[in-house]
């Protein structure tokens, strides 16, 4: 057991915790705290994954303004919902089930894969993986288009949800 | 162009009129008159041509001329027919073709050619007069426009043709055609105003009445087809033929076949011309406008049924020792004889004078008849010809005297019958042309010496009956002559001598040229055919004019008819009926004043009566044949067979018709077809409400179910494709 | 060693729980909650293929990138729109939005 493993399956345990915790917590305010630990576990993993770029990024979008986005909402919506009554549906047996047989299925399914066991392989010695991002996510023989193409959507995300949510003055 | 050419066309004109009139110019009356006028004179042409080129032949009775075709197939040959001109045939068109086209000429102006319309005229009904106003405001009401003059023309042409049709004819077949064809247009022209009763039952006793002749007639023409296998002159009048005809034996006891055909064919004879007892028709066929009378009843219709029987005299004759008369011959006399009195004496005591016009017509057909009956072939068919002339004029002219009447009528409003002859008198004055006319034609009917043709033939036939010894026939036929010149002047008196007895009569008026230009053509040869036929031993005239008649028609026969010796017997009898008759007419009605009433009623007493309701035939035949024919086809033909066979069956039909229909519906229809329709909606509503559950408008579920769906197919999908 | 097995089977577990999540929940923004966890997911997927079988390449990272931006862009739009039924229908709960209903 190497110190990698250690630290993968700490991280690993408290994501997956954090998570089913998002999803079987009663109170919505909790099960958005939940969320944002589970947020920094996955943030962990890019690490691990030798992304340090997705890390700062999960952070800072996930946790910094998704999160509280949604922390927004739920206060927003308080007076409505309270934290009592069942807050899940009455199939949700049905739910666990297709989850599980889901899991199950593609765990299988990739066993099968001749890859499933590929080995950490080297970095590319003399590439900066940011700077080969950043110079790939800029170059016209690059993912330039892409890019700016995410801008837009996000242009047309931002003014659809103003749009939507525009209260309209009776 | 050959004379057989120029007969076969001689029918050809009227029949296209009658079929362009129909078809195309039955609106335009201009048109039509002329149509019809015109075929009638190219008819008229024709026949002249004909008759000139005839009686330039040598021996024309012996080889007449003749064309025949093939019609159809019978076995091995042909059935012919073809065209005919003897010396008999050449007369008899000679006087068809002058009368058609003269009473075609006549009906132009008897309808009213160019008058107005009346208001109150109606197709079907007798015009009634127009009110038209003159230049002052005064209004007059003249005679109107018949509305029904383009179907006249049609008719009376149709009729043309059937009568050129029997005349020229070479066969007995195509000779009973034009034959039924003239009994089609009587019956159509006597109910030409149909829209009265008394001219439809008119038409249908004249149809019916000839048609009882009829039958009998096409009996006697199978029986002759079946023995000789011929119906053609050629055939039946050979010697072979007729000495086969005299010596088969007929079904009936002591009847040759010869005696019984000849007796069939009279019948036939008797119906067409109205002889006793087949007669009560032509009477009541004056119900048909005048020219009709004229044609049918006078000149033509009636006319053919004596032509037949002359033409077929070789066969009423075969066997006959010289001299005897056989059975068909016997019974020609009786009934020519008989018809002839009886007739005149009815029409002594007749009003109309269209009646003692049919009267006398029947009485006329008589004397022909008999005249053939005692074999006087020659004398019969001048009589035929003369009287065709006289009598057309006749009735032309009283058509005449009726128009003026009728303008007298129109002109003064009274409601008086403008044909009864006891509202006319004076009329010699008013109508001059019609009078002198028809005073020709009066007196060739009497019998009038030597300058009528009525004498000539009249007396010939007087001649012949004394000189062969019929007796009882020449009493006979000299009473009804004096009974005949009596009438006639009484008609003669009482329409035209002494002073108006109505003031319709008072205001009579000439009739117009298209009228009396007919009248005088007619008059002409009422007074010289006669002089085409004087006896070659007459005193002081015989033998200036051959006696080119009893030449030319005699050598129709195989064996030519010998004239008879002079005698003075019958000459004096028939100038002493003929004049005395005149006399005692004129004496006695000359100068009846109006209102009174007929002088021969009182003396007569009772005889007058039966002689004015015509011996009561009619109402002797009405209650022994019209009656139980009624009832029968009341009962049996209408209520049994009719209403309750045919009836019955129609009604079953229906109801099972009906049952099927509803069984079908009840049983097939709306269970099955109904239902499945039904069952299909139904089983769709109901999957529908069944399944409806599934939308419940929640994402969460839709996404459960879709993911369940698409995982299972995948992994089914993935699970058999993992296996080899 | 750590293989790709690990991070494959971690990231197929953090889908599935989203799944259930997304599924399960009532309130519509858990629902978004879960839809969250099962993107991140796939971004871990993403990454763990580029790093362990094409870390050469830069094609997985920039995929991830557009992942990430999508990811965001949708959680704007669906929390505008949460917002919006909120205000209309006064409940929040995803059950109870169901107009589309028979």
């Amino acid at each position: 057991m190497t110190a990698m493993q250690v630290v993968f399956l700490v991280t690993a345990v408290v994501t997956l915790g954090g998570a089913v915790m998002v999803v079987t917590a009663r109170n919505l305010v909790h099960a958005a705290l939940w969320l944002i630990l589970t947020l920094f576990g996955v943030a962990v993993m890019f690490a691990l994954l030798n992304a340090p770029f997705f890390t700062v990024v999960q952070v800072v979008i996930y946790i910094g303004a998704i999160s509280i986005l949604m922390i927004f909402a739920i206060m927003l919506t308080r007076r409505v919902m309270q934290d009592s009554g069942p807050q899940v549906n009455p199939g949700w047996w049905m739910s666990i089930l297709l989850a599980l047989l889901l899991f199950g299925g593609l765990t299988w399914m990739l066993s099968t894969w001749t890859g499933f066991g590929t080995p950490l392989p080297d970095l590319p010695a003399g590439v900066d993986p940011l700077l080969a991002l950043g110079k790939a996510l800029v170059s016209p023989d690059g993912y330039v288009l892409p890019f700016e193409l995410a801008s837009v959507l996000l242009l047309a995300a931002l003014i659809g949800a103003i749009v939507v949510a525009w209260e309209k003055k009776s | 162009m050959t004379t057989e050419s120029i007969i076969w066309l001689l029918p050809l004109p009227p029949i296209v009129a009658f079929f362009l009139i129909v078809l195309f110019t039955n609106r335009s009356k201009a048109l039509s008159h002329t149509i019809a006028v015109g075929a009638a004179f190219l008819s008229w042409l024709g026949s002249m041509v004909v008759f000139v080129r005839a009686f330039q032949v040598e021996h024309l009775g012996a080889n007449p001329y003749t064309s025949v075709i093939n019609w159809f197939p019978t076995g091995d040959t042909f059935f012919q027919i073809g065209v005919w001109v003897d010396p008999l045939a050449a007369v008899t068109l000679f006087f068809v073709a002058w009368t058609v086209l003269m009473i075609f000429i006549y009906s132009v102006g008897y309808h009213n050619f160019g008058q107005p319309k009346g208001e109150a005229d109606h197709a079907g009904l007798q015009p009634h007069g127009a009110t038209v106003t003159d230049e002052h405001g005064h209004k007059h009401r003249v005679p109107s426009i018949e509305p029904m003059y383009s179907r006249f023309f049609a008719f009376i042409a149709l009729f043309a043709f059937g009568m050129y049709t029997l005349v020229v004819s070479d066969n007995l077949l195509t000779l009973f055609v034009g034959w039924e064809i003239m009994g089609l247009c009587s019956y159509l022209l006597i109910g030409f105003w149909y829209a009265k009763p008394s001219a439809r039952a008119a038409a249908i006793k004249a149809f019916l009445t000839t048609r009882v002749g009829d039958v009998f007639m096409l009996l006697g023409l199978a029986y002759l087809y079946k023995t000789t296998g011929s119906l053609s002159y050629e055939v039946i009048f050979a010697e072979e033929t007729l000495h086969t005809l005299v010596v088969s034996a007929s079904p009936i006891l002591g009847f040759s076949a010869a005696a019984l055909i000849g007796v069939l064919i009279f019948i036939g004879t008797m119906g067409k011309s109205a002889q006793w007892p087949l007669h009560v028709w032509l009477p009541d066929a004056m119900e048909g406008p005048t020219p009709v009378s004229a044609m049918i009843h006078a000149a033509t219709m009636v006319s053919a049924g004596v032509y037949l029987v002359i033409r077929f005299f070789p066969i009423l004759s075969a066997g006959a020792e010289h001299g005897a008369l056989t059975i068909p011959m016997m019974l020609m006399s009786f009934i020519g004889a008989f018809t002839a009195l009886f007739a005149a004496t009815i029409a002594l005591a007749q009003n109309d004078i269209k009646r003692v016009l049919a009267y006398s017509t029947i009485s006329q057909l008589g004397y022909m008849i008999a005249a053939l009956g005692i074999g006087a072939y020659v004398a019969a068919a001048f009589h035929l010809v003369t009287h065709a002339f006289f009598k057309a004029l006749l009735f032309l002219g009283s058509g005449s005297v009726i128009h003026g009447m009728e303008h007298g009528v129109l002109h003064t409003g009274e409601a008086i019958d403008p044909q009864d002859m006891f509202n006319m008198g004076g009329l010699r004055k008013k109508m001059p042309l019609t009078f002198w006319t028809f005073l020709i034609g009066g007196f060739a009917l009497s019998g009038f010496p030597l300058v009528t043709a009525g004498f000539w033939s009249k007396d010939e036939i007087l001649a012949d009956a004394f000189g062969h010894g019929h007796l009882v026939v020449f009493i006979t036929l000299a009473l009804a002559a004096l009974l005949t010149a009596f009438y006639t002047m009484r008609q003669i008196s009482l329409t035209f001598l002494g002073g108006a007895r109505s003031d319709s009569a008072g205001h009579a008026q000439e009739t117009k040229w298209t009228m009396t230009l007919p009248l005088v053509v007619l008059a002409f040869f009422a007074v010289t055919a006669g002089w085409a036929g004087i006896p070659e031993h007459f005193p002081a005239l015989g033998g200036l004019l051959p006696n080119w008649f009893h030449e030319f028609v005699g050598s129709t026969l195989a064996e030519f008819p010998k004239g008879v010796a002079f005698s003075w017997v019958p000459l004096l009898t028939s100038l002493v009926v003929a004049l005395g008759g005149l006399y005692l007419g004129w004496m006695i009605y000359h100068k009846l004043p109006a209102g009174a009433e007929d002088p021969l009623k009182k003396p007569l007493g009772p005889v007058y009566a039966a002689l004015k309701n015509k011996y009561y035939f009619d109402e002797l035949y009405d209650f022994l044949f019209v009656r139980p024919a009624l009832w029968a086809s009341e009962t049996f033909t209408y209520l049994w067979m009719d209403r309750g066979a045919i009836d019955g069956i129609l009604h079953t039909v229906a109801r099972v018709i009906f049952s099927l229909g509803s069984i079908f519906r009840n049983w097939i229809d709306k269970p099955i077809v109904n239902g499945f329709a039904d069952v299909v909606g139904e089983s769709v509503k109901r999957f529908g409400k069944t399944f409806r559950f599934v939308q419940t408008g929640r994402v969460q579920q839709y996404m459960v179910m879709a993911l369940v769906i698409a995982f299972g197919t995948l992994f089914y999908y993935l699970y058999f494709l993992s296996q080899p | 060693m750590i293989s790709l097995s690990y991070y494959l089977v971690f990231s197929a577990a953090l889908f599935c729980i989203g799944l259930y999540g997304v599924l399960a929940r009532k309130n519509a923004v858990a629902v978004l909650m879960g839809i969250e966890l099962m993107l991140n997911a796939v971004i871990v997927n993403v990454l763990a293929f580029w790093r362990f079988r094409t870390p050469e390449l830069i094609a997985g990272q920039a995929f991830a990138v557009m992942v990430f931006a999508v990811a965001a862009a949708e959680v704007a739009v669906g929390l505008a729109l949460f917002i919006s039924i909120y205000r209309r229908r006064h409940t929040v709960a995803a059950d109870e939005i169901d107009l589309l209903k028979w």
